[in-house]
């Protein structure tokens, strides 16, 4: 496989999956400001920090309101992580790919393109915000379909699932980043109203409400949302669920390819020396210093597969 | 103009259904205008989904177009077929005789039969190519002849699409949405396949590899990228043929051999299917700021260890000043008389041919020698006063850039419009692959037609539209 076409594929699973994200994000702020009484404007400063577009806002805002908070994440052309430019961004991808993929993900891929951008051509408004984030969700939702139902489980594929896990990783990490303070374990047993809004915040950010309550029962506690975002094995967006399949695919890649990269070892290595543990062992290294190091492991484990396999020159 | 008499592939000039026709229109009398309207429409937004679309130069607004399709197939007998096919295999046979002797001896010269100053002061003509000889011997691997009908058993030959000729992707894609919304078409009609295509395509270019090599040979695929216009059937292809799709920042030259980077490190290509003019091949070579080539790719083509599709230094033989010279070329090569026309035309460089084209410009069609796509280009008998004056003022600075043909009556095929059947006029380009192993055509190609009533432009680029051709099993 050509090292573009390695590189093509994994960008166009990272933004289909940072899309979805994006998408969630949206839903879950306008979620609870409609439910909660003491959400504010502040809130909607933090989703756009988890969706990694804070800085690009407040260079061109002076202020955060929800209105021009969800434009920005929505269908902003100006910030790359809107879900308008991560679809064009993914499809662009997939057209620079498309030997690689099979007709039905290319068709599942334009016919979201060609969905989304219809639908964000214009300013979403509050009364249809629900449908076109259910669309969103829909439509990412069928081009991972199509890719787990008729993909090849070859070099292609594992480039796909790679780009996929480390964007997920990636932003269940920031979102926790964002709100580590509301999950430390505090001297007060029982949350505050206050806490019980973050709590679900995180959660639905991670469409986690109904996994977690079947893992830990009906009493919300951060020490299990921690445990659960980022050591939980069945959580399909925990860091350490996305840790695995990394090193899967990695390690099928070695196996395709005769030889394991750097890259696998670095995944290995964030595995057992990150992932392995308690919870208790996360708080004792300090749950934000925890987060940032991930990050920063995360980030540097994308450079080494872009060296690896030769994404550019 | 108006009372012109034009050939009707369906309907003659009489107005009576011609043989191969008559199963469509039996099917077509029975089908409900309404439903065939809302097929129409399900065939574009087929085309649509699966991303068939060309990109307009110089239109930043609607970035990826989609070419017109026309449901009513456009119908050739199997007899109309095989004298059209032989007539193509003899040209092609021809063209690479030619384009052998001139980049050699140069023997039709020294008979006296092309002036020495059509090849020397021809900008298609690549000095870097003289003496070479290509793997296998083959110039042009994928040529594509434009035709035109003017009767039922009159064919002439527009041009030679020697170099990298496009549209094939059409000719396929036409035919899947045509079995896809139209099935019991199908079972009625006994439609030759065209979709052996890229399997014949990928074994005509393995099979021009370069000799000696000892393994199955890497074919690979080169695109400008994806914001050429052709993009969409580059990548089709490649998949088709399942070879790697590449671009210039994918390859470079290692230990004498084309490699292109792998996620393993860089791998050897053969067969380099090259979709990027002669120009941007080699920037050591031709154009130095081409970002489109790989620089030394012409010093491991003429070591012999890469075969490119189509040679470089082809467009000369598709050159409109040479296609003036095809017959004679043709009987020079072939020993035989063409099997088809070339259309009569006045080289305006003559200074005779010069005076007739500006006292007739009215009648006449004028084109520039080295353009395509349908621009710089005048229709004499739809031109309004401006634009003749214009042309009259162009051939008078540089007669060379032109030559001049008459009017063809190109034959019609109807459309599906609003109110239902209205002829248009068409032209058909079959898709030729050349090997060693000899010369195959594909039973169909790609017809374009001209949606505007009366129009005689074709092109994509000018709001032509195409339809799916079949030919018949008789």
């Amino acid at each position: 496989m050509l090292g573009k076409t390695a590189n093509g594929l994994f960008w166009m699973y990272r933004a289909l999956e940072r899309a979805e994200n994006t998408a969630r994000l949206i839903e879950t702020g306008q979620r609870i400001a409609l439910t909660r009484m003491g959400a504010s404007d502040e809130e909607w400063r933090s989703v756009l920090q988890s969706a990694g577009a804070l800085d690009g806002y407040t260079a061109g805002h002076e202020k955060v309101t929800k209105d021009a908070a969800i434009d920005w994440l929505l269908r902003s052309r100006d910030n790359p992580s809107s879900v308008l430019s991560c679809v064009e961004q993914a499809r662009l991808n997939a057209r620079m790919v498309r030997t690689a993929l099979t007709g039905e993900v290319w068709e599942a891929m334009n016919g979201t393109y060609m969905r989304v951008k219809e639908v964000l051509s214009r300013k979403v408004g509050e009364r249809d915000l629900p449908q076109v984030l259910g669309m969103i969700r829909q439509r990412t939702g069928l081009v991972r379909g199509a890719t787990h139902g008729t993909m090849l489980r070859n070099d292609i594929y594992d480039f796909a699932r790679i780009g996929t896990f480390l964007e997920r990783a990636d932003n269940t990490a920031r979102i926790i980043d964002v709100k580590y303070y509301v999950l430390l374990p505090s001297v007060t047993a029982v949350g505050t109203s206050i806490d019980n809004v973050q709590w679900e915040t995180i959660l639905r950010s991670v469409s986690g409400q109904g996994g977690y309550r079947m893992e830990y029962g009906g009493s919300t506690e951060p020490r299990d949302i921690a445990q659960f975002l980022i050591l939980n094995r069945r959580m399909p967006r925990s860091l350490a669920f996305c840790a695995r399949k990394l090193r899967d695919n990695l390690g099928f890649l070695g196996g395709d390819y005769g030889e394991r990269a750097a890259s696998y070892a670095k995944i290995d290595h964030i595995d057992r020396a990150y992932l392995s543990f308690d919870i208790d062992a996360v708080f004792d290294y300090g749950l934000h210093e925890y987060i940032q190091k991930m990050l920063l492991l995360l980030g540097d484990l994308g450079r080494q597969i872009e060296v690896d396999y030769r994404f550019y020159e | 103009m108006n009372d012109q008499v034009y050939f009707d592939e369906m309907l003659g000039t009489e107005g009576k259904v011609r043989r191969p026709y008559q199963p469509f229109n039996t099917w077509f009398e029975g089908e409900d205008p309404k439903h065939l309207r809302a097929k129409q429409r399900e065939a574009e937004d087929l085309f649509r989904l699966t991303g068939i679309t060309f990109n307009v130069y110089g239109r930043a607004e609607a970035e990826e177009r989609l070419i017109p399709f026309d449901i009513i197939p456009r119908i050739i007998s199997g007899r109309e077929w095989q004298k059209l096919s032989r007539g193509i295999e003899q040209r092609v046979r021809a063209i690479n005789a030619f384009l052998y002797d001139i980049y050699h001896g140069q023997e039709i010269v020294k008979a006296g039969r092309l002036p020495e100053e059509m090849i020397s002061r021809n900008d298609a003509f690549l000095p870097e190519m003289i003496g070479m000889r290509p793997p296998g011997g083959v110039y042009t691997h994928i040529v594509g002849i434009d035709l035109v009908r003017t009767g039922p058993d009159e064919f002439y030959v527009l041009e030679d699409n020697a170099r990298t000729p496009s549209g094939v992707s059409y000719m396929l894609e036409n035919r899947e949405t045509m079995l896809q919304m139209f099935p019991e078409l199908f079972s009625e009609n006994r439609v030759q396949p065209v979709s052996t295509y890229p399997g014949d395509l990928y074994n005509s270019l393995a099979a021009c590899a370069p000799e000696g090599l000892g393994r199955k040979p890497t074919v690979g695929l080169l695109t400008p990228g994806i914001y050429n216009s052709a993009y969409f059937e580059h990548s089709f292809l490649a998949d088709e043929m399942g070879v790697e799709l590449v671009e210039g920042h994918d390859l470079r030259v290692e230990d004498g051999r084309l490699c292109m980077r792998t996620t393993l490190g860089y791998k050897p290509i053969d067969v380099l299917y090259r979709r990027v003019d002669d120009d941007f091949l080699d920037p050591l070579t031709f154009n130095p700021d081409s970002a489109l080539g790989v620089p030394g790719i012409m010093d491991v083509y003429r070591a012999g260890n890469l075969t490119i599709a189509n040679a470089p230094g082809t467009g000369i033989a598709d050159d409109k000043a040479i296609y003036s010279y095809m017959p004679e070329i043709v009987e020079f090569y072939t020993g035989e008389r063409p099997l088809l026309e070339n259309v009569p035309t006045w080289r305006c460089s003559d200074k005779e041919s010069l005076a007739y084209v500006l006292d007739n410009l009215k009648e006449l069609v004028v084109k520039e020698v080295h353009g395509s796509g349908g621009y710089g280009m005048l229709i004499g008998p739809t031109a309004t006063k401006k634009e003749l004056a214009e042309f009259r003022k162009k051939l008078g600075a540089r007669p060379g850039n032109y030559i001049a043909q008459p009017t063809l009556s190109l034959s019609t095929v109807p459309i599906f419009t609003k109110s239902g059947l209205a002829p248009r006029h068409v032209d058909l380009r079959p898709f030729v692959m050349v090997s060693p192993k000899g010369i195959n055509i594909t039973p169909g190609g790609l017809t374009r037609v001209a949606l505007k009533k009366g129009s005689l432009v074709v092109n994509s680029s000018q709001g032509g539209g195409t339809k799916d051709t079949w030919v018949l099993e008789d």
